[in-house]
């Protein structure tokens, strides 16, 4: 058959999205709504004490690049540290899935979005400064492109 | 495999196909040699194409234009007629829905000093006359307001717009490419200077397309060469396509009564399954004026995209005007829009709707109807329960 628009991957996590639903108790749930389409992701996370994402599950209305980006996203940091999942890109994701087509590419920005609110939202429910995450992300980034 | 994209392009009849196909391989001449039989028999093939175009429509053989598509036509007809060196009037009145090929040449006349009335649509999708009324004036030079549109199924009274187009001494023009060839059209009838048709869009093959031009309208010619259609469309022909296109028309002309009933009784059992699985599945356009065999909708919670890509899973094949899905191959999400159509219904533009339509065919039988009524419902409960907008309370 011929190819659509999306890889194999995308397809795949598209008809079998992987941690679909939501988490009853989680302690971080972060929404985002692309303005551009109207479409919105809702990404749940359990994390525990250690800093440990134990289940993550989402939501999403949105189009195919939209849910294989969230399911992508969702294998990608289970079981990760806090600080490991901060690292997460879009660009990782879009890999993950084997591309996606450029007029989706906002679709993956969706995912990693996501779940930088989600991380605000479990710091907030600490009682801390969600300010956080945007420092540890952007020390991340300086660190992965200062290198030389 | 259940083909309900129709609108997109009909399964060219075999009858059609196998007149066309001698066109291609020994009848090869061009149509403007007439002092040879290979050249002659081109011309004798285009001009019978021409007749039974001309028939389908009840217009004169000379009325009728070749194009290559749908586009083409309606450009022709908005800026031919703006074009033309007698026509000092600047202001023309479409509709909302019109097809992008009549929306977008009118840009560039904007910028000219052009001035441009868009009559609203009701959300039923059909324009008010007496807005027509007040919109024309004595600088109008063109109204075009579509037959039946693609996306939501509406047909207009085009009957009555073209009455108030010839009292008030106004060109009037039909996008008929959606309705021709299933809906009886007489251009005598419905007052109309010029009408669109394509080729495709009725059991024939692509390439082929038609303008019809009433005599004494004047229309420039937007392709200069030689004296091919005369004068309006320079170029050869695309002989087979023609060809192609006249024995569509014929069988259209023949048969259509018996297609259409039954397109509209397919249509109508669809409708009524649909109407009975969910309560958030809204129907879009007008619920009788409606091209033969047009289903569209749209539905809450989840978003076109995803419905379009598991019905094609399922073997069903249809259309969406959500944003997610138009133009999936532009370079960047700017390009990405909701269709302007469904805004002017007054589908919601702050979600991104699940718009779909199903448009039937000659083809389309009560087995592809039953496919669609026994896969929706598990694709609709499987998005809607990934969805973060569906309330299983609610
Ligand atoms: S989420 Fe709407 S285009 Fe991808």
């Amino acid at each position: 058959m011929a190819k659509g628009p999306y890889s194999e991957k995308v397809m795949d996590h598209f008809m079998n999205p992987r941690n679909m639903g939501e988490i009853d108790g989680a302690n971080a749930v972060g929404e985002v709504g692309n303005p551009a389409c109207g479409d919105v992701m809702k990404i749940f996370l359990d994390i525990d004490d250690a800093g440990i994402v134990k289940d993550v599950k989402f939501k999403t209305f949105g189009c195919g690049a939209a849910i294989a980006s969230s399911s992508m996203a969702t294998e990608l940091i289970k079981g990760k540290r806090v600080e490991e999942i901060l690292a997460l890109t879009n660009q990782a994701i879009v890999d993950a899935l084997g591309g996606l087509p450029p007029a989706k590419i906002h679709c993956s920005v969706m995912a990693e979005e996501a779940i930088e609110e989600a991380l605000k939202d479990f710091y907030i429910r600490k009682g801390e400064d969600p300010a956080i995450v945007q420092k540890m992300k952007e020390e991340i980034k300086s660190a992965a492109t200062g290198g030389n | 495999m259940a083909f309900l994209d129709n609108v997109a392009g009909t399964k060219p009849d075999s009858r059609v196909v196998d007149k066309m196909l001698p066109f291609i391989t020994e009848h090869y001449g061009n149509p403007s040699a007439h002092f040879y039989p290979l050249g002659r028999e081109s011309f004798e093939a285009v001009q019978e194409a021409r007749k039974n175009v001309a028939a389908l429509i009840g217009a004169e053989e000379e009325e009728v234009i070749f194009t290559s598509c749908g586009t083409e036509s309606n450009n022709l007809a908005v800026k031919g007629v703006l074009k033309h060196n007698d026509c000092k009037k600047k202001h023309v009145i479409i509709s909302e829905i019109e097809h992008f090929s009549v929306q977008n040449p009118l840009i560039s006349f904007m910028n000219d000093g052009y001035e441009i009335t868009k009559l609203r649509v009701a959300d039923n999708g059909l324009i008010n006359l007496e807005d027509l009324k007040k919109a024309i004036r004595p600088d109008t030079a063109l109204v075009s307001v579509m037959l039946g549109n693609p996306e939501i199924g509406t047909v207009q009274y085009n009957e009555e717009i073209g009455r108030i187009c010839k009292e008030k001494g106004v060109l009037y023009h039909i996008d008929a490419v959606d309705g021709a060839g299933h809906i009886e059209i007489d251009v005598n009838k419905l007052n109309c200077d010029l009408l669109s048709l394509a080729s495709q869009n009725f059991y024939g093959p692509r390439g082929a397309a038609a303008l019809y031009i009433r005599k004494g309208t004047k229309v420039a010619s937007l392709m200069q060469g030689g004296h091919q259609e005369f004068g309006y469309r320079s170029g050869s022909e695309n002989v087979a396509a023609i060809v192609g296109m006249g024995e569509a028309a014929k069988i259209a002309k023949e048969e259509m009564h018996i297609y259409s009933a039954e397109m509209q009784r397919l249509g109508k059992r669809l409708w009524e399954g649909l109407a009975n699985m969910f309560d958030f599945l809204h129907f879009t356009g007008h619920p009788d004026r409606r091209l033969p065999g047009h289903v569209s909708f749209w539905i809450e919670f989840i978003e076109g995209e995803s419905l379009l890509m598991w019905l094609a899973l399922k073997g069903i094949y249809a259309a969406s005007g959500s944003a997610c899905s138009s133009n999936i191959l532009a370079e960047d999400e700017e390009d990405l829009q909701a269709s302007p159509v469904l805004t002017a219904v007054g589908v919601p533009d702050d979600v991104c709707a699940g718009s779909i339509t199903f448009s039937l065919s000659r083809y389309t039988t009560d087995e592809d109807v039953d496919k669609v009524l026994e896969e929706l419902p598990g694709i609709v409960t499987r998005l809607c329960e990934m969805s973060p907008a569906y309330n299983r309370g609610n």
